[in-house]
């Protein structure tokens, strides 16, 4: 596909639940117990189990090479700065990805993204990713 | 208790040489809902299998519970995409370090390096030690 400066990204949603934190564990190695134990993740202050933020970004990952027909990554940073907080209930929670492309130079794209999340502690979509951004070579 | 401020600039030793398999990135795509086939480029950020191992060493060695860790950040740079076969190790080095409210704020550094000792990937986390309660 041909990426164009200016050019918005079909939104794309992906469903999390509990189920999904512990295959994403059990995958990556994070067997960090905030990602599925409320009695841990709460006595460390947080408002129950939280999804990996790898796990987020893996997600934004899959958007990303959905949009460039599997592109290769170059460069891809975000800040964490919301917990994605994962109910433990069939539904779960989602996090929700838009992306605009910023430029096209040197062969690279540049895509600016935006990550929200109902599962914010208010039940409310909130961002969770801080200037989350991805470089791909077109 | 708060990390030790000597730690900026100490790099740990090599993690284990990890083979790259198709059957390993097919279960990780898997898990965020990706149907991977064999000749697929590597999910993006695969090489947080590699990186998350050198961080448990890493807070293993400044004896700290990963339960106590929140990731603030985290980046990747590719020289190179990651191909199955692929044998790699990360090390990992500490960047920075800072206190806010009680908490470490840890910069780390996991450069993975390929069997010819090539850069294939540089990974950046930062991790946020968070302080227990005062009682």
């Amino acid at each position: 596909m041909t990426l164009e400066a200016g050019a918005e990204l079909a939104t794309k949603t992906y469903p999390i639940t509990r189920a999904s934190l512990v295959r994403y564990a059990g995958a990556s190695g994070d067997f960090n117990p905030i990602h599925w134990s409320d009695r841990i993740a709460t006595a460390v202050g947080l408002p129950g189990v939280i999804a990996h933020g790898m796990f987020t970004m893996a997600l934004v990952a899959r958007a990303v090479s959905e949009w460039t027909d599997g592109a290769e990554v170059v460069d891809f940073g975000a800040k964490f700065t919301n917990p994605v907080v994962v109910p433990d209930d069939d539904e779960g929670t989602s996090v929700t990805i838009s992306g605009t492309v910023k430029s096209v130079e040197d062969g690279l794209a540049t895509i600016a993204l935006t990550v929200v999340s109902t599962g914010s502690t208010t039940g409310e979509p909130q961002k969770v990713l801080g200037m989350p951004k991805v470089s791909v070579r077109v | 208790m708060a990390v030790d401020g000597s730690l900026v600039g100490r790099a740990f030793p090599p993690t284990r040489p990890y083979r790259v398999t198709d059957e390993k990135v097919r279960e990780f795509a898997a898990a965020t809902g990706v149907d991977w086939e064999s000749g697929d480029r590597v999910p993006a950020t695969f090489p947080i299998v590699l990186a998350f191992d050198a961080m448990n060493a890493f807070l293993d060695d400044v004896e700290v519970e990963l339960s106590r860790i929140v990731h603030g950040e985290q980046k990747f740079s590719y020289v190179r995409p990651i191909a199955p076969g692929d044998v790699l190790v990360a090390t990992l080095s500490v960047a920075s370090l800072r206190q806010i409210g009680g908490n470490d704020i840890i910069g780390t550094v996991s450069e993975i390096t390929d069997e010819a000792g090539a850069v294939v990937c540089t990974t950046s986390a930062t991790l946020v030690h968070r302080a227990a309660e005062v009682a």
